[in-house]
């Protein structure tokens, strides 16, 4: 992550440490005290003051971006609703950590679950080479001028953020070609066009700007996907807004987020060695949700699980949970759907895990009863 | 899953289980090899019981979890073999390989029955002896490479050596000290 | 995409206004009256005035315009009727009156 950033070389990096992304500042730090980037790396006192920086910078005309994790987030709230009414195209590296409490410094999605309605867009890597992919192609897409929104860019704490795993890289010159300069429209420094950022809207104004930032969304998923073409003409690596894995002939799916999406290929590869028609929904974009396209990939399954790592609270499931369910119940989808939480706190997801997911959906296709629909994994209980 | 290699490290926080676990993936990816070095996190704590994983493959490797069936598990601090239990999952056609001063014979009574392989290096002594101050990773780090062969010594010794001066760019003095010690524990395993 | 900020109000479309509601150029705050928020208004007695300019600085609003050193009319376009102004001449030539 740290290395891409050197890469896009931005012009403002406000950050204040916090596990496990720590590194990711502390490496850039060291770029820039190296020389070897122009950016203005500024060690705030804290989170809620790293992302006003950012703010700050970014409305002034610079590329800028800052890192957190966890707390960190959480403590970034208000201004993660800021960045994005404000419509500024900065970045986030988040290194996905269970919020407190009970404390906890391992991964689950509840970091940054609980800001996918703050108007941001929200991208999910499962390894280190995504999570790269992702932050090279970030700017591209928040910066374009149909969307002009504050991009995320998610991978698991410590589960891939500290691991050692191959990883191919770009050439600098070829980041920053393909990165390109950053021309704001418009900018608090230009001095051809003074102008005011940020000015209170009374009731008669604010739901039209929430109107505005929808349609920003609206276009984000097709700027996602024309990004990633562009992207893989340089790098040869497809994405695109979810990854279909041995989806074609499935009949039973799982759809899941981040670094378990891993091991759950190969509990797909292992089951489909035994004539188990089993297939995997790895969701790339979660924020917008691309409803349609899930709903589609989902069409011929007859059972499928959702795997949230991060609860919701509302009885029923996770967030991904609800947003797959309301995709399939507009798409009249017939399909039994059960929402599982795994994960929580760093909690371990074997391949054994996802084998005895798929051989539970098997049960409910038997069944034809999708029976309890919110269900726990690797609980004790 | 053809040449796939896994294996798990039990040290105590700040032994440099990590480090030596992380140090391993990377001179196995110098050799064209898919790898995973990782450490199982909790708050640090000097001292206190941590484990550590390497996967080594020939293909891509896309599991994220935890090791519980290993080839290979490197016991860093020989006390751990009471605190933990260093043998759970490990394969019998795999190896164990203990830091400890004492005659192998004396170990394999503690580790609750295990039938495959045990192997033993003085760790303490190597690295007494080569950097003058006690760093058991090292050592360790030669002896499982030749243990689980995954590459041969003088690949292994060429790309440590470039590791190093890497690694030790603030302080080229420590590199003969720790190269020493990688060549004398190729030879002390056993 | 500048606004116009004399074309907003209440029946300008969302796709009209600003992304992010940005408000481009500058002093667009003239163009904003906001003369109608009060009903009283400061009058101005020009024979009692020995153009101290005290009411000037104190003014919230700048609505006490100056020329050659010499206070003018109130610019009631956009002077909020706070009184303040009278509170700080001491020759009591401003006097508070209700707007009909």
């Amino acid at each position: 992550m740290a290395i891409a950033l050197r890469q896009i070389n931005p012009d403002v990096f406000p950050a204040f440490p916090i596990t496990p992304s720590t590194e990711i500042p502390q490496y850039f730090a060291s770029f820039a005290a190296n020389g070897l980037v122009d950016t203005e790396f500024i060690p705030v006192e804290s989170e809620h003051s790293s992302m006003s920086a950012a703010i700050g910078a970014s409305a002034a005309g610079a590329r800028s971006l800052t890192a957190t994790s966890s707390c960190g987030l959480a403590y970034m709230w208000e201004e993660l609703y800021i960045a994005a009414s404000n419509r500024l195209p900065l970045a986030l590296a988040l290194v996905n950590r269970a919020l407190s409490g009970p404390i906890n410094i391992n991964c689950d999605h509840s970091d940054s679950m609980g800001a996918r309605d703050a108007g941001w867009i929200q991208i999910y890597a499962e390894n280190n080479q995504e999570a790269y992919d992702n932050m090279v192609q970030a700017f591209c897409i928040s910066e374009h001028k149909d969307v002009r929104l504050p991009i995320m860019i998610c991978q698991d704490g410590f589960i891939t953020s500290h691991a050692v795993e191959n990883i191919e890289l770009l050439e600098d010159e070829e980041v920053k070609q393909f990165v390109g300069e950053y021309e704001p429209e418009n900018y608090l420094l230009n001095p051809e066009c003074p102008m005011a950022a940020g000015p209170y809207s009374v009731t008669d104004y604010y739901m039209e700007a929430k109107r505005s930032q929808a349609e920003g969304m609206r276009h984000a998923e097709q700027a996602v996907l024309d990004v990633a073409e562009k992207f893989k003409a340089l790098s040869g690596r497809a994405y695109g807004l979810f990854e279909s894995y041995r989806m074609e002939d499935a009949e039973k799916a799982v759809v899941m987020i981040g670094s378990a999406a891993g091991t759950a290929k190969d509990a797909v590869d292992r089951l489909r060695e035994r004539g188990v028609k089993a297939g995997l929904i790895k969701i790339r974009l979660f924020r917008p949700f691309p409803a349609k396209a899930v709903a589609e990939a989902l069409k011929n399954i007859k059972a499928v699980a959702i795997m949230d790592r991060a609860e919701g609270y509302t009885n029923h499931g996770g967030p991904l949970g609800a947003d797959v369910m309301a995709a399939l119940f507009r798409a009249k989808s017939a399909a039994h759907a059960v929402n599982i939480i795994y994960g929580l706190g760093g909690r371990d997801v074997r391949v054994e895990d996802i084998e005895k997911v798929f051989a539970d959906l098997q049960q409910i296709i038997d069944d034809d009863d999708a029976g309890e629909t919110y269900r726990y994994m690797g609980i004790r209980e | 899953m053809s040449n796939h290699t896994e294996i798990r490290w039990h040290g105590r926080g700040g032994q440099g289980a990590k480090t030596a676990a992380l140090l391993l993936a990377d001179v196995a990816f110098q050799t064209g090899k898919y790898v995973q070095g990782f450490p199982e996190y909790g708050p640090e704590r000097m001292g206190a019981p941590i484990t550590a994983y390497n996967r080594i493959s020939d293909t891509v490797i896309r599991a994220h979890s935890n090791i519980y069936d290993p080839q290979y598990v490197v016991v860093v601090d020989e006390s751990l073999l009471e605190a933990v239990d260093v043998t759970s999952g490990l394969k019998e056609d795999g190896a164990i390989l203990i830091n400890t001063e004492r005659p192998k014979e004396e170990v394999i009574p503690h580790l609750k029955g295990y039938k495959g392989k045990v192997y033993t290096i003085d760790a303490k002594k190597v690295s007494l002896e080569a950097i003058g101050k006690y760093f058991p990773n090292t050592p360790l780090l030669a002896a499982i490479v030749k243990v689980a062969g995954i590459m041969d010594e003088d690949t292994f010794l060429k790309e440590m050596r470039a590791s190093f001066h890497h690694k030790f760019a603030s302080k080229p003095e420590v590199i003969e000290g720790n190269m020493k010690a990688l060549e004398m524990a190729l030879k002390e395993v056993r | 995409m500048a606004t116009d900020i004399s074309k907003l109000g209440l029946k300008t479309r969302w796709q009209d206004l600003t992304e992010g509601m940005v408000i481009a150029g500058a002093g667009t705050s003239k163009a904003f009256n906001t003369g109608e928020w009060s009903n009283t208004k400061p009058v101005f007695i020009e024979d009692k005035c020995k153009q101290c300019l005290l009411c000037v600085p104190v003014c919230p609003d700048s609505s006490i315009p100056v020329k050659d050193m010499k206070r003018g009319a109130f610019d009631y376009e956009h002077c909020k009727g706070c009184g303040i102004c009278v509170k700080a001449c001491p020759f009591g030539a401003i006097t508070m009156e209700g707007v009909n």
